[in-house]
């Protein structure tokens, strides 16, 4: 089929020392300076193959998918199970009947909580989380207890940011129902051991969910090593379109939990009486779906596999250290999140400067960070810090780009002085 | 240095936010209220001495926030000091329009003086919310609510 045959067919090798060329965003200037972009934790660029992907659908053969016989709905739905499968094997899943499409991390973790959770979490039940989660990660865990009277407990983690797991082990009971793990933090840069968290949450059949939002696009991601039940993660964060993502869940969980939403695609046969719900992983995808960004997300995957994780991670750790050796010379500018693995993420507090006032300067010299709290606000609380300013780096980041940073913070410290 | 940042980050301004005036708390205060950016964190709360003509006779801050937020804060108490509370209702529209690009300092009539230095705010929308918190927590103080939100 066309639209099959284009898209698997430039999965060749990409050198990442050029990749940057693929991403046209780094052609244009901000506020009259080349753009530095160290926001790719908020959101990665997207490449051009990517674009093209999702813009083929659209000029070519748009139309709904699993409902016409005609031929663009036959192309658009093997387009989008090819993206299953792309999905699929970038996290190495068992199979196609694991990967859900959701509109990202944040609806991955939603559809746990109302489907697993509410059935399987009552009153006096434990969830346990940490205390370097994403609000993602928290809110619907804090709205399940709220209406389970159940109870959130939370790992704590150290000054450097990395989580106690001999607190973890003691707080594992007969009564905890669901461990849920940040995979990579979006503040600290900190890798957690999510493998280990989760032999031991096994130990006690407790099923683990990890939120990968930050892991993907970074370092090889393997599901059934982990042996994480759930696994969470957004399409904008790994190269992709925003709005898409997926939850990878064991097929055993899955079968057993209940359905999200109900509508059309996610049923076998529907009567005013009765519903049967229709077989993994359409069970739990009611409603058109994000097609285009599905499609996109894909063909992200396949980029990511073309570079290789081997070349993203060696590069990556370089620029980490780099932009840590760099930033830590910088007069009163404290990294806050020193945990001994890291993924390419800088948070830094300076003395006597606002992030807020950090981050308009380092915008006016081109320089695309974020600053705030990261919604992370217990982690802030926790740190002892109101808001940090965070510089995060992707396979496409250059040495330049940190050292237009630094030139601007030395900037901001003269302003300041 | 770039003109956008030198417009905003101008001497009087830094000067402010390092050694900001009207600093305290002030005590048995007729009215107060807290000012939050939820967004950033800046949080403020300000006090206010108001007599029987209306006019404020003091008026104090206190709390943390960017440097465009307290810098705001600090000449605010400055030049509120000693006006009746409708003047300060018309500097606080015109402080507010002026950071939102609709009224120019340089051009439109206006009581703004010194306030004139935020008017490169309008250049940054995200910031706009930095440089109108303590103005909203001030104008709030005056009508006796006790709390308000820039979201
Ligand atoms: C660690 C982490 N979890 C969850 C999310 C939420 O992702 P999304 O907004 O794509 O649902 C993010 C992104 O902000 C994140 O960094």
């Amino acid at each position: 089929m066309a639209a099959l045959s284009t898209l698997k067919a430039q999965t060749r090798s990409i050198d990442i020392a050029t990749c940057r060329d693929d991403f046209p965003v780094f052609s244009r200037e901000v506020h009259g300076k080349p753009l530095a972009y160290l926001d790719s934790a908020a959101s990665s660029q997207m490449p051009e193959p990517v674009m093209r992907a999702y813009t083929d659908y659209h000029s070519r053969y748009h139309a709904n998918v699993h409902r016409g016989v005609h031929l663009l709905s036959q192309e658009a739905t093997e387009a989008m199970e090819a993206a299953r499968e792309s999905m699929r094997e970038l996290i190495n899943a068992r199979s196609g009947k694991e990967v859900i499409f959701t509109s990202g991390t944040t609806d991955a973790i939603n559809l746990v909580m109302q489907t697993y959770g509410r059935s399987q979490i009552g009153e006096g039940d434990e969830i346990i989380i940490s205390t370097m989660e994403h609000h993602s990660n928290i809110v619907p865990w804090r709205m399940l207890c709220d209406e389970k009277k159940a109870v959130l407990k939370v790992i704590p983690i150290s000054d450097d940011g990395v989580i106690d797991m001999e607190a973890y082990e003691s707080m594992l009971s007969d009564r905890t129902r669901l461990v849920g793990i940040v995979h990579v933090s979006n503040t600290l840069g900190t890798i957690n051991p999510v493998k280990e968290i989760t032999r031991l949450a096994h130990s006690r059949d407790i099923p683990v969910l990890i939120d990968g939002a930050q892991a993907v696009s970074h370092m090889k991601v393997d599901v059934q090593d982990i042996d994480c039940d759930f696994f969470a993660t957004s399409g904008h964060k790994m190269f992709g379109p925003t709005g898409i993502g997926i939850l990878y869940g064991k097929e055993e969980m899955l079968s057993k939990m209940p359905p999200y939403r109900g509508g059309g695609d996610m049923i076998i046969s529907v009567s005013f009486d009765e519903v049967l719900f229709n077989d993994l992983p359409y069970k739990f995808e009611a409603g058109t779906p994000n097609i285009s960004g599905a499609i996109g997300m894909g063909k992200a995957a396949e980029y990511i596999q073309a570079i290789g994780y081997d070349a993203i991670r060696h590069k990556e750790q370089e620029l980490l250290k780099y932009a840590t050796e760099k930033l830590s010379a910088i007069d009163g500018l404290r990294i806050i999140g020193t945990a001994p693995e890291k993924s390419s993420v800088v948070s830094f507090v300076m003395d006597g400067i606002h992030p807020h006032d950090i981050g308009t300067i380092l915008d006016l010299e081109g320089v695309a960070v974020r600053t705030g709290h990261h919604c992370t606000q217990p982690l802030m609380d926790r740190l002892g810090v109101v808001a940090t300013t965070r510089a995060s780096m992707a396979m496409y980041t250059r040495k330049e780009e940190i050292d237009q940073l630094t030139a601007a913070l030395q900037k901001a410290v003269e302003i300041f002085k | 240095m770039n003109d956008k940042m030198s417009q905003l980050y101008q001497q009087v301004l830094l000067d402010h936010n390092k050694t900001p005036r009207n600093y305290r708390e002030l005590e048995n205060a007729d009215q107060e209220s807290l000012g939050y950016n939820p967004l950033c964190g800046d949080k403020y709360k300000v006090f206010v001495n108001i007599d029987e003509q209306d006019i404020v006779t003091d008026v104090t801050f206190i709390g943390d926030g960017c440097a465009i937020s307290k810098a705001s804060a600090s000449m605010m108490t400055n030049i509120a000091k000693g006006k009746h509370v409708d003047e300060i209702d018309s500097l606080y529209h015109q402080f507010h329009d002026m950071v939102r690009g609709k009224l120019d300092p340089d051009t439109d009539p206006n009581d703004l003086g010194h306030l004139k230095i935020f008017a490169g705010v309008r250049d940054l929308p995200a910031r706009v919310k930095c440089a109108v918190l303590s103005w909203h927590t001030l104008n709030a103080a005056i009508k006796g609510k006790e709390k308000v939100s820039t979201e």
